[in-house]
């Protein structure tokens, strides 16, 4: 094709491009209603209106062109395939350096509240994401009702906490075994389905939890959700301000000056703690005849059967090992907020994890770290924009998806001993 | 040591064998070819226990195990390295053969039968820390009969191992499979389109049409029996 031809066709798809977004822009952001008096009107935006298709039209102009270039979208794309290809050789590096600067992060001079409270965020999801990475990334098995285990996780941790009083470490565990029942529960049903079908039932499955914490008056509260959850304590230590009488706190054990952070900085390592042990756990099994067993079935089940994998059993393990750590981080929720209702596990919550998981890389486990960084970051930083700012979500999504189709970081590369090999 | 007698399978409405008949003794190299379509691959996945026979029975050192689950057919001491290879495309050469031994949990022969698989197969020692999908159609081939040995089977199915590969590599395939039989003492039931290396290989044999033997007898026999030489051995051209 002839280069003035190529141009043509990019304007072409430009002017398209705008087409479709006037059509979305024009109803969704032009027309905004409010009621003056009596009556409701409509208010024309056309002003910002055509400044967003104009950015549409161009932004489109403008990847066309850098396509015709027949180079790879260069700039982000070598700073991303420079990030990777580092990655395969110093990976250990990295992930150490990223481990301590996550160990000294509370107590660097510009980290304050808000930047532990979007710390603590980002580590949630990032445990969220390497707890399903093992049911996604390394058996294959498109989980798009993760929520359901997170949302166990909390409720149990929640019920268990209020009702007996007994404290995070007793009711961590057992979160962590009603959340596997869950995935089990999930598990035998779906044992059949593959693909679209399993997408479709579990995405069922988080919606059903939901709406049986919603109509459960007597055990969930319904949509009030369950208040009073107690705090999680320093190994008996509570976080007051003013312990009761013959009772000792954390500031006054350490001789501390009383002071909020304590508590936050706790729920930081906690969280951190939790993740840590997620990721080690993944890494350990994935070298274990059932870790293998996963990616083998990910690949290829007949072949599998073949071998003399069980695939039912293969598949629970599975379910019930990445629920356990939903359930964990549900646990962890539920003490931090001290309140739980259902409107917490909703399925976008599920949409963000595997959108984690997915744009990080299926299986890897830095990427999902990366994504949630990038993903969760994006959306705080546009916090203003208030509801506006799921499209920076969108948004970053789309630029993973184009500079990096196969996720940040795509699965590992495997490690060849002879190259020369390589070359026959 | 394993009897198929009057094995139907079906795919839904669809009949694809239709009373087979085989009977493998202990030590024999056994073949079965005909066209695409006869059912070769279905028979083999019905012994496997992947798909299972509607009627008939399959009977391994007298057990019947049509019934069995595929895991439990492949701990009794059956292994298939299936059609098309099926390689784990992601994992390594190790890996892929781990997974063969994944089933018996035999850790403690473990090392001795991996090198034994690398002896069989030197190429696959080279690139053990290679993934799958990157090897060639032969080598794949190897990979895919070496994660099968590791089972330490009994009896080896065996389905096309020489599809789309380099004549040169099928001739050392053929040679390994000889070599499992002989020295490893595993009885070896081959599926083949590629009838002339089969029948050379083989005690026995059985031809397959339309899901049913229509016939059989020693691999040297039926090499000169007209039929087959018009249907399979000259590309049909006569007929």
């Amino acid at each position: 094709m002839k280069p003035s031809s190529e141009i043509k066709s990019i304007i072409k798809d430009s002017l398209f491009t705008g087409l479709i977004s006037l059509a979305l822009f024009g109803p969704i952001v032009g027309l905004k209603t409010s009621s003056k008096g009596q009556g409701l009107f409509v208010t024309p935006h056309v002003g910002i209106v055509s400044l967003l298709v104009l950015a549409c039209i161009i932004g489109r102009f403008l990847i066309g062109l850098n396509s015709l270039r027949k180079k790879e979208i260069s700039f982000v794309s070598n700073i991303t395939s420079t990030i990777s290809s580092y990655m395969d050789n110093k990976g250990k590096h990295v992930a150490i350096t990223g481990v301590l600067f996550a160990i000294v992060f509370p107590f660097l001079p510009f980290t304050d509240r808000y930047v532990l409270d979007v710390s603590i965020m980002i580590l949630t999801y990032i445990m969220l994401g390497w707890g399903l990475n093992i049911v996604v990334g390394l058996a294959g098995l498109l989980d798009l009702g993760y929520v359901a285990f997170y949302a166990v996780g909390a409720y149990s941790y929640a019920l268990i906490a209020t009702t007996f009083g007994w404290s995070f470490w007793i009711c961590l565990p057992l979160a962590g075994v009603f959340a596997a029942f869950f995935g089990i529960l999930l598990g035998f049903p779906v044992l059949r389905l593959r693909g679209d079908y399993l997408a479709i039932v579990t995405l069922g499955f988080g919606e059903i939890i939901r709406i049986i914490l919603i109509n459960w008056y007597e055990v969930t509260n319904g949509p009030d959700g369950i208040t009073g959850i107690p705090r999680p304590s320093f190994f008996g230590l509570p976080f007051k301000k003013f312990p009761e009488e013959g009772e000792a706190s954390f500031h006054t054990f350490f001789n501390l000056e009383y002071s909020t952070m304590h508590r936050i900085i706790f729920l930081y390592y906690l969280i951190l703690i939790l993740a840590l042990i997620t990721n080690y756990f993944t890494l350990k099994i994935r070298k274990l005849p059932v870790g293998r067993a996963w990616e083998a079935l990910r690949e290829d089940e007949i072949a599998c059967k073949s071998l003399g994998v069980n695939p039912t059993n293969t598949k629970l393990t599975a379910f019930a090992i990445g629920a356990t750590f939903g359930g964990f981080a549900g646990s962890f929720f539920a003490t931090r907020q001290a309140f739980v209702s259902p409107e917490s596990f909703t399925f976008i919550e599920s949409a963000i994890i595997v959108a984690i998981v997915v744009l990080g890389g299926m299986g890897s486990q830095t990427g999902v770290v990366l994504a949630s960084i990038f993903l969760i970051g994006i959306t705080e930083i546009f916090r203003d924009l208030e509801q506006y700012r799921m499209i920076a979500f969108g948004g970053a999504m789309v630029l993973i998806m184009i500079f990096k189709p196969k996720g940040i970081l795509a699965n590992r590369k495997p490690t060849i001993t002879l190259k020369d090999h390589l070359n026959e | 040591m394993l009897k198929i007698s009057n094995v139907e399978t079906f795919y839904g409405k669809i009949q694809a064998l239709r009373g087979v008949n085989i009977d493998i003794n202990k030590g024999e190299i056994v073949s079965l070819i005909g066209s695409n379509g006869a059912g070769k691959s279905t028979l083999l996945m019905t012994i496997s226990g992947v798909n299972k026979a509607r009627t008939g029975e399959i009977i391994f050192e007298g057990k019947n195990i049509e019934k069995y689950e595929p895991h439990n057919i492949v701990d009794l001491g059956i292994a298939q390295a299936p059609e098309g290879r099926r390689i784990f495309s992601r994992l390594t050469v190790e890996e892929n053969l781990k997974l063969g031994a994944h089933a018996n949990e035999r850790g403690k022969h473990f090392n001795s039968d991996i090198k034994e698989i690398y002896d069989l197969f030197p190429v696959l020692s080279d690139r053990k820390s290679q993934r799958g999908g990157t090897l060639s159609g032969g080598e794949q081939q190897m990979l895919a009969i070496g994660r099968a040995l590791m089972n330490r089977p009994k009896v080896l199915l065996l389905d096309e191992p020489s599809l789309g590969i380099a004549p040169k590599l099928v001739n050392q395939i053929f040679l390994a499979i000889k070599n499992i039989n002989k020295e490893k003492k595993v009885t070896i039931f081959l599926v083949e389109q590629n009838a002339k290396k089969a029948l050379e290989l083989a005690d026995r044999a059985y031809v397959l049409v339309n899901g049913k033997v229509t016939i059989q007898g020693f691999g040297q026999d039926l090499l000169k029996n007209q039929d087959i030489q018009a249907a399979y051995l000259e590309g049909g051209a006569k007929s």
